[in-house]
Formats: structure tokens, sequence, C-alpha cells
């Protein structure tokens, strides 16, 4: 029966991310685009269902004199979602963790250079069953002169 | 099994039941070769299979999209020269899906150029232009009518107009990728890429005056090289994404002898803007031989593209 349950969830997982793709556009356009304002999206589309415990990770290139803004948007569902923003050589630049889980972060680079966003959805450790999953944007602004 | 479950408890595990079922027909069917044998008793293979779910990472490469380059070349100092771009008259030379999505791409990055520059009939015509790109690839509503209307009821709000470039831009990434084109979104960023790289070329070699960031900015673009190879790699099964990636593994070749190195990243919060400031080290290195070879390259690339 536990087996037969795992299954099941393992099934459920998969016709979610079958049918997540609209879901997470839409998401995306109605709820983080808005987030991002006054910047303005770059028009990237960098979405996906995440299930707890899992993470992403997203590599760019950020250029001299531009002003960004990253925003991590994610379903309520979703338990408060961990980013942090790594340099190429792993070093740990911002988490907002520190910030009170703040889900936005602006920020301009000096020299050109390219980061690394990791975003986790922690575990829940009082959901012992199904683990949650949902739809997980991570949106680029740019401030205009 | 089910004994003793009534109401919604019921109908909530015979859906998880349908749906595993389902599941596991679907499976078979596409794929009868693959055989699971699961240990109903073994809990530690359970334990295995969760942890194998959980362990699952998305990997994003995100290159910068056609409005952030036209605003990266604004900011170096490029000017308004409407002459090096891509004619949206050109629409009609298009008919394969990888030219109709390079030329997506390339009219975009135009789209956006010309935008920031307060260039509204441009706007517009690079706009058409890219609606009919669209269409040729099927993304159907990505830029539909009233796109264009807006555009036209905005001519001297920029703010607007940009926004509108993004929705299309928005709208063109989620429906390719919802419809599991990401190749063919792949190729559009690539072809607003080389777009961004040949005009800030063209404006560089053109200029009459300091263009030492507009330079800088053509060397960075080392950096998004790898992320445009590693894009490409995804989806090296498709025979147009092959093409391109050879295309861009003959820029690559010339980048390789460009130095780049960024160390000592730190950052400084201000607390009053709100703004973290990312300070670094960053010594660049190029030759004039080596730039020279770089532009010719770009330009024969891009115009292989576009005609």
């Amino acid at each position: 029966m536990k087996s037969l349950a795992y299954i099941a969830i393992v099934s459920i997982f998969l016709a979610a991310s079958l049918t997540g793709g609209a879901q997470c556009k839409n998401f995306a356009k109605k709820i983080c685009k808005q987030e991002l304002a006054p910047y303005i999206h770059d028009g990237n589309f960098n979405a996906a269902i995440l299930t707890e415990g899992e993470d992403a990770e997203l590599f760019k290139t950020f250029y001299a004199g531009q002003e960004y803004r990253i925003s991590i948007c994610c379903e309520e569902t979703l338990p408060k979602v961990e980013f942090k923003v790594f340099d190429v050589d792993k070093k740990l630049l911002y988490t907002n963790a520190s910030n009170n889980y703040s889900t936005s972060w602006d920020f301009k680079v000096e020299a050109t250079q390219q980061l690394i966003i990791v975003v986790k959805i922690p575990s829940d450790e009082n959901n012992a069953d199904i683990p949650t999953s949902g739809c997980v944007a991570i949106m680029f602004g740019l401030k205009t002169e | 099994m089910l004994k003793g479950l009534t109401g919604v408890r019921a109908f909530f595990a015979y859906s998880v039941i349908f749906t595993a079922l389902v599941f596991i027909c679907c499976s078979s069917e596409n794929k009868k070769s693959d055989k699971v044998q699961v240990d109903m008793n073994s809990s530690e293979q359970d334990s295995l299979a969760l942890k194998g779910i959980k362990a699952a990472k998305q990997v994003f490469y995100s290159l910068p999209s056609p409005l952030e380059t036209a605003m990266i070349l604004k900011r170096a100092g490029a000017v308004y020269s409407e002459e090096i771009l891509n004619s949206a008259d050109n629409t009609s030379r298009y008919n394969t899906n990888k030219s109709m999505a390079l030329n997506l791409g390339i009219y975009s990055t135009d789209l956006s150029y010309a935008s920031l520059f307060d260039q509204t009939q441009a706007s517009i015509r690079y706009m058409t232009a890219s609606k009919k790109m669209a269409e040729g690839l099927g993304i159907l509503n990505a830029i539909d009518n009233s796109i264009i209307e807006r555009l036209e009821a905005n001519v001297n709000n920029r703010d607007v107009i940009l926004d509108l470039i993004s929705e299309t831009l928005l709208n063109t990434n989620s429906n390719l990728e919802e419809n599991d084109r990401v190749s063919v979104g792949s190729i559009i960023l690539v072809g607003g890429w080389v777009e961004g790289l040949y005009i800030a070329i063209t404006l560089a070699e053109n200029s009459k005056t300091d263009n030492s960031e507009l330079i800088n900015r053509i060397i960075d673009q080392k950096l998004s090289l790898n992320t445009v190879i590693n894009l490409l790699n995804q989806n090296l099964d498709n025979a147009d994404i092959k093409s391109v990636l050879a295309d861009v593994n003959e820029i690559k070749a010339i980048y390789d002898q460009v130095s780049i190195s960024v160390s000592g990243v730190e950052a400084i919060p201000n607390s009053k803007s709100g703004v973290t400031t990312l300070r670094s080290k960053n010594v660049t290195s190029v030759s004039p031989e080596v730039f020279t070879k770089l532009k010719a390259k770009v330009v024969e690339i891009r115009n292989k593209y576009t005609y």
C-alpha cells in the first residue's frame, strides 16, 4: 500500500509537470511581472514547476552599468522560497534568508560578470505525506534611464 | 483495499490510483521495452525513489533578451543608425523554421533598439515584421493586432512601448516552452544575440568619438557566449540547433583569444537606495588583430542569417 502511494505521488508530479506549463505562464504573466515594477521585465521566461526539496539554478551574465532586479515568484501553496546569488567561484554574494526571505533583490555590477542564482524550495518538515509543488519563476527587471 | 473509505476520502484514493494507472499505461505504451520492477515490500526502494524525485534539479541558461541587449548598447553610448538594421521589408526571404526563428530574434533586437531611441515608425515596422516571423513559426497570439494597435496609440510613451515589447517576448518564450519547442526559442535568442553583437561592432567601427564602452561590451560577450553554447547544447538532437552551434563555435574560436578575468567580487549594500553594488577586479585583454577577426566573423554570420 505504501509503495502504491509512492507510485501515485510520482504520477501526480509527472501529470502536474505536463499540465503545469500553461499554469506557470499565466502565473508569470499575471503575478510575477507586476512584482518587477517599476523595473521593466526583460521578456525572458524562466519558470518551472518545483516540488518541496527541489532546487533550480540559473546562469546569467549581468552587464556593467545596468541596474537589475531579480524577483523570485512562487505560488502561495509553496513554503517560503530561499534564493542565493553566487559568483562563478561559488562565493555567496546574497541570500534572502538574511533579509527576511525577501522575494526580490536590486543590484548593479561594476564589471560585467556571470552570476549563478540558486532557488530552493525547502522541505516542509511538518508535512510528512505529499510534498507540495507549484510554479516558481525567476524574473529579471531592467531599470530604464 | 479501499474498503472502509467513504465519501471524499474514497474519491481521493480512487483518483490517486486512477492517475497512477493512467500514467503507467501511457508509459508502457510509449516505451514497451522499459520495465520497472517494484518490490511492493521494499520501503528502502520507496525512499530512494522519493529521494530521486527530490534531487531533480532544473538548470536555466539565460541569455540577454533583445530588450536587455538594446539597453546595454544605449548605455554604452551607441547612437541610432537605421541603415545597419535588417530591413523590415526582408520578411518574404525567410521561409524555413530556422531562418524565421533567427530573424524573429534579429527583428526583436532591432525593434528594441529602435524603440529605445524613440524611433516610433521604425518600431511599428519591426513589430509588424516580428509578428510575421512569429506567425510563420506558428507562435499564435504572441504578437496580435491589439499589440500593434497599442503600440500605435502610445508612440510618445516609451515606457509603454518597452512594456509591450517585453510582453511580446514573454508571450513568445512561454508559448514555445509550453509547446515543447524550446529549440526554436533558443534559436530566436541566438538570432537576437548575434544582432546585438553586429550592431555594437558596426557602430564601434563607424564611431568618430570615444567608443571604448562599446568595445568593452563587445568583449563582455565572451561571457554570454558560454551561456549561448550551454543553451544550444541542451537541444543537440535538432539539426537547426547543430548548424547554429557550428556558427557560434566559429565565433567562440576567436573569443578564445580574448581574456577576461573577474575576481574579488564583493557585495556593497546601499541602505539608502536599496541597490547593492557588486564590486570586483576586472582585467580584459584583446589584440587589435583578434578584434578585427571577430568583426569579420560576426558580420559574415549575421549577413548569412539575413540574406
